[in-house]
């Protein structure tokens, strides 16, 4: 099934179409995309695609979330981030215009728990926060605001007051955003 | 038995096909006891190695599963043999292939099979089949990866082996077609969308403000299509097509004094000279009420089409405002501010390193002011100090336009002054004075305005609002000057007009008497009509100005386009590397995107073009033009010259702010047209209208002479003040009607909101109660596929609950006694409580860090 030799077979494009959120035509240039990246693979011919050559896309490289995207997405047993063509295609299906909100939310929480423990805790918070202001010192937050804004967060949108935010909270938060569905959104 | 549950432990990754027929085996062979006693055995036998996700996924196929296990004990004679066929066929396929289930290879076995079936039996198959196509159609929608979900797909398609298949074939690929033929016009559709890739990758490079100008753009590209088939397929091409060709009459001739000029390229683009005397001014149209074969109504169509494009702007502004209404829906709700900013900020479009860099800036700067805002919520010393910041902006802003309204004022004062010594005697700026400085003032006052509400410091998006609206401010005192300038123009050429009327019949009684004295049988003298005295006609002189100014604004745009941004750019570029600081992030630097300023540039066109189009039925066509023109021009002006903005912001909302501006505009450039065709009465010798006292004489003349006595009699009836006032009264009242009914709809709404917050609130409340317990759920070895969960869940914290003993959710009260419920029960309802609460402390499902080694196990 990962074998993505150059052309896709039409009986699994048409499955592809039925199973994602994304048009012939966008699965057809997200498998030029991934055939080129896979191309590119030393003479070693493999269905997967490191997460270092899925990352030198143009539209992952100023992600901040770039690498957790890359393990959310990878079904690889070695954890490297790797991803298959259907992994890519899931992520593609995710992050298309036609995609639910349940379905970017859900994704978008465990973009957000980096420590893959299914809530989002302080720590996972602290990290979110980083990435979100950058790594340069000049845009971090310090220590002070860190902690006012992660019990802010928490006082906001920790419903159970148990200390982390879980999925269902986050995806009560997450669906009342006007900006959310708009903006967690890549094109190819 | 055996050798089945073997291989639903050994064949990994294909299990639900082999657990499927698991359960048909044993549904046949006895009862449902039985099975769950094995389930149970199964599970102990299993215990901890099978991982949670596998376990869910058995149960999604179990929900299927059971469906085929009535079907299965009621064929049970006939479908044994089919079924232990697929059974072994289904083997070898494991061994050989994963995933290769193409169904066709088997509708002939089960040939046989449909003929025995009772039509109760086809109809809940075919129920089955439904249900079955539902789970395919919600496939997409969860966040399952793609090998689970193909495998599950495989599974569905594959499960009926017996007649639920062939019928669920047969069934499949009709709607399969149909689905084919909806996915391909979907496709087709999204290809259809003109610029769609380049808005795209806008969007990408600079986030959705700068998108939504260009997607405001294509929409306007569309309305003026529509603008442009009205006036082109109605007015323009029957007069070009069947009315009197050039040269015949006078107002289709170019006059004598003119005619050495008027090919000049100078002329011409002036849009004098022969481009005056064409299709493209209402000059040249003619009175004649019937043209052609077709008997066009030439007078009346013009009327009709210049009604036409008001009214559709009207409705298609409104019903497009009416539509981003309803997107916004609830509107504020501040209660998540920072889970908001921190969970939904990141535009996952920006694809650009620079954007990047300035996104997690502002991030920064909200996170930091929403910090500040939150401690500082209370105490307000620097209120004053903003406030009187904005004070002055405001102050300055109204001397800025004060200024500028009285610079038009004055030039435009003079101008009259030129034209009534004659502009011939003045060189090219005099002539051209009100336009330059119009489009001088609309350059450069934005600029000071924009430097102005930098003192204000407000958010980006509502600074980009003050700015549309200051902006708009200055736009419409330059339009109104210029169109009472116009209206000036008007009377003097009426004045004109008068004489000429009067000269005219003294130079018709010169001509009778003057050459053929007395002969009054000789035919009348052919006098060529370039040299028949004429009217000023001041509508065509109305359209030209309309052209005038839409060329020169044109041309402004490109020309501060090309200098301001594109040879900005190739200086900052290339002079970087021999000058003596750094340019591109010093001073000059590259240009930013002006939404604000495009956006109303877009939109004051607009407005000319529905104040000119009634007078130049040519202007639809030169906007159309522009903007195509535009599109590209300033998309790859945008790609290639300019730096995102420093503050990106989203566009959310705003699309509705352009719209009512548009509306304003609209309204207000339908004003000054409305009242020149109702109350200047038409050129006696130009036009569509010459010889009537006012334009819309049209309609009446067609009642009175196109239709039955009886349809105008009604009609003058209806039209009479006594029908026509009860029935402005009657609009009046509903329309209040509608607006308190609306009012109504809001509060219901805010209270409906309040109410789900306060039952938020309430769950809350029972949930604290066990939080502890919580937490202990997470070591629970159960997890299911988070199926419907989409906002907080009431039903999934009652589970939560009831699953430690504290609340027992009565529905759920049979599953409490074991933390681990049986997975065999038959209503679907009541799936086991992992489904939910265990997204809140359990495994997510579908997730990497699952229990490893039974992931990987069952992989392999």
């Amino acid at each position: 099934m990962g074998g993505t030799s150059s052309k896709l077979p039409k009986d699994l494009l048409s499955e592809y179409q039925e199973l994602t959120f994304l048009t012939k035509q966008e699965i057809l240039m997200a498998h030029k995309i991934f055939s080129e990246l896979q191309d590119r693979e030393n003479g070693l011919y493999s269905s997967r695609v490191s997460m270092e050559k899925i990352l030198t896309l143009p539209e992952l490289k100023s992600n901040p979330f770039r690498k957790r995207i890359c393990h959310v997405f990878s079904t690889s047993d070695m954890k490297d981030g790797s991803l298959s063509f259907e992994d890519f295609l899931d992520l593609l299906s995710a992050f298309s215009d036609s995609a639910t909100l349940e379905i970017k939310s859900h994704y978008a929480f465990r973009i957000f728990d980096f420590d893959d423990d299914g809530t989002l805790d302080a720590r996972d918070l602290e990290k979110l926060v980083n990435s979100l202001t950058g790594e340069t010192d000049d845009t971090r937050l310090t220590g002070e605001e860190m902690r006012q804004l992660i019990s802010n967060i928490l006082e906001e949108s920790d419903i159970d007051k148990d200390g982390t935010v879980n999925l269902s909270e986050f995806q009560h938060v997450i669906s009342r955003s006007p900006d959310f569905v708009s903006s967690f959104k890549i094109v190819l | 038995m055996l050798i089945y549950l073997k291989t639903f432990f050994f064949v990994g990754k294909d299990n639900e096909f082999s657990l499927y027929y698991v359960e048909v085996e044993e549904n046949s062979q006895g009862g449902q006891e039985k099975q769950t006693t094995r389930d149970g055995k199964r599970r102990r036998e299993r215990n901890g190695e099978v991982s949670r996700r596998r376990a869910s996924e058995k149960r999604t196929t179990e929900v299927d599963t059971k469906r085929a296990e009535k079907k299965h004990e009621k064929r049970h004679k006939t479908a044994r043999k089919e079924g232990e066929k697929h059974e072994k066929r289904q083997r070898r396929k494991n061994s050989k292939s994963e995933s290769d289930s193409a169904p066709e290879s088997k509708d002939n076995q089960a040939v046989g099979v449909l003929g025995s079936l009772t039509p109760e039996e086809l109809e809940k198959l075919k129920e089955a089949v439904d249900e079955r196509k539902k789970l395919i159609a919600t496939m997409r929608g969860k966040p399952w990866p793609m090998k689970k979900k193909l495998v599950v797909l495989s599974c569905v398609l594959s499960q009926g082996v017996t007649g639920v298949f062939i019928i669920s074939f047969l069934y499949y690929s009709n709607c399969q077609k149909w689905m084919k033929f909806q996915r391909d016009f979907e496709n087709f559709k999204t290809a259809c969308i003109p610029w769609e890739m380049k808005i795209k990758e806008i969007e990408s490079h600079f986030g959705s403000s700068v998108a939504s100008y260009f997607i405001f753009l294509r929409w306007m590209y569309g309305i003026n299509m529509i603008l442009f088939g009205l006036t082109f397929g109605l007015v323009m091409v029957p007069e070009a097509l069947m009315g009197k060709p050039y040269g015949s009459i006078p107002r289709k001739t170019v006059p004598r004094e003119e005619e050495a000029s008027a090919m000049n390229f100078a002329i011409l683009w002036d849009f004098g000279g022969y481009a005056k005397y064409s299709v493209l001014f209402y000059g040249y149209y003619n009175s004649q009420r019937a043209i052609g074969w077709l008997k066009f109504r030439l007078p009346l169509s013009y009327f009709l089409v210049g009604v036409g494009t008001v009214a559709y702007s009207y409705m298609v502004v409104i019903r497009t405002m009416a539509r981003n209404a309803n997107e916004e829906g609830g509107g504020d709700d501040t209660s998540f501010n920072f889970s908001w900013k921190t969970f939904t900020s990141w535009d996952y479009l920006i694809g650009n390193p620079e954007t990047a860099d300035n996104k997690f800036a502002s991030i920064t700067t909200s996170f930091k002011e929403a910090i500040v805002e939150e401690q500082e919520s209370r105490k307000d010393d620097n209120i004053h100090l903003t406030r009187f910041l904005r004070v002055l902006a405001n102050f300055l802003v109204l001397c800025c336009l004060a200024g500028s309204g009285y610079l038009i004022y004055f030039v435009v004062r003079r101008s009259q002054k030129f034209a009534l010594l004659g502009l011939e005697n003045y060189g090219w700026w005099e002539r051209n004075e009100v336009n330059m400085v119009m489009s001088l003032l609309g350059m450069f006052c934005p600029m000071l305005f924009d430097v102005i509400s930098t003192l204000e410091n407000y958010h980006p998006r509502v600074a980009l609002q003050w700015q549309l609206g200051r902006i708009f401010a200055l736009f419409l005192g330059n339009l109104y000057t210029f169109i009472i300038a116009l209206m000036d123009a008007i009377q003097l050429k009426r004045a004109e007009e008068e004489i000429v009327k009067k000269n005219m019949t003294i130079w018709q009684a010169n001509l009778y008497n003057g050459t053929v004295p007395d002969n009054s049988t000789a035919p009348p003298i052919t006098v060529h009509p370039a040299d028949i005295p004429r009217g000023p006609c001041w509508e065509t002189m109305v359209g030209q100005e309309f052209v005038r100014l839409i060329i020169s604004d044109t041309m402004t745009t490109y020309i501060t386009l090309l200098i301001g941004d594109f040879l900005r750019a190739v200086l900052v570029r290339f002079l970087n590397n021999c000058w003596c600081w750094d340019l591109e992030y010093g001073f000059p630097s590259y240009s930013e995107f002006d939404v604000s300023g495009n956006v109303l540039g877009l939109i004051f066109n607009q407005g000319m073009i529905w104040m000119g189009a009634f007078y130049a039925p040519c202007l639809p066509a030169l906007n159309l033009l522009r903007l195509h023109v535009s599109m590209y021009l300033q998309c790859w002006a945008v790609m290639c010259c300019n730096v995102p903005q420093e503050r990106v912001f989203k566009a959310s909302g705003s699309n509705n702010f352009y719209m009512a501006m548009l509306l304003v505009i609209l309204f207000l450039s339908t004003l000054p047209a409305i009242y020149t065709i109702v109350s200047i009465p038409p050129s006696f010798d130009c036009g569509p209208f010459s010889g009537k006292t006012r334009m819309f004489d049209v309609i009446q003349e067609t009642l009175e002479s196109d239709f039955p006595a009886w349809f105008g009699k009604m009609f003058s009836y209806a039209s009479n003040p006594g029908l026509v006032l009860p029935f402005l009264l009657l609009l009046v009242l509903a329309i209040y009607y509608l607006q308190s009914t609306s009012k109504t709809y809001k509060r219901v709404n805010m209270e409906l909101k309040k109410k789900l917050q306060t039952v938020s609130w309430e769950v809350q409340m029972y949930v604290q109660m066990s939080p502890t317990q919580l937490k202990g759920l997470s070591a629970s070895s159960f997890s299911g596929v988070n199926e419907e969960s989409s906002s907080i869940d009431e039903a999934g914290h009652h589970r939560q609950a009831g699953q430690n003993g504290r609340f027992i959710h009565p529905s759920q009260s049979q599953h409490t006694q074991n933390s681990e419920p049986p997975v065999s029960s038959t209503h679907t309802t009541t799936r086991p409580p992992a489904s939910r609460g265990h997204t809140s402390s359990g495994h997510l499902p579908g997730h990497p860090q699952q229990p490893q080694k039974n992931s990987h196990s069952n992989r392999r």
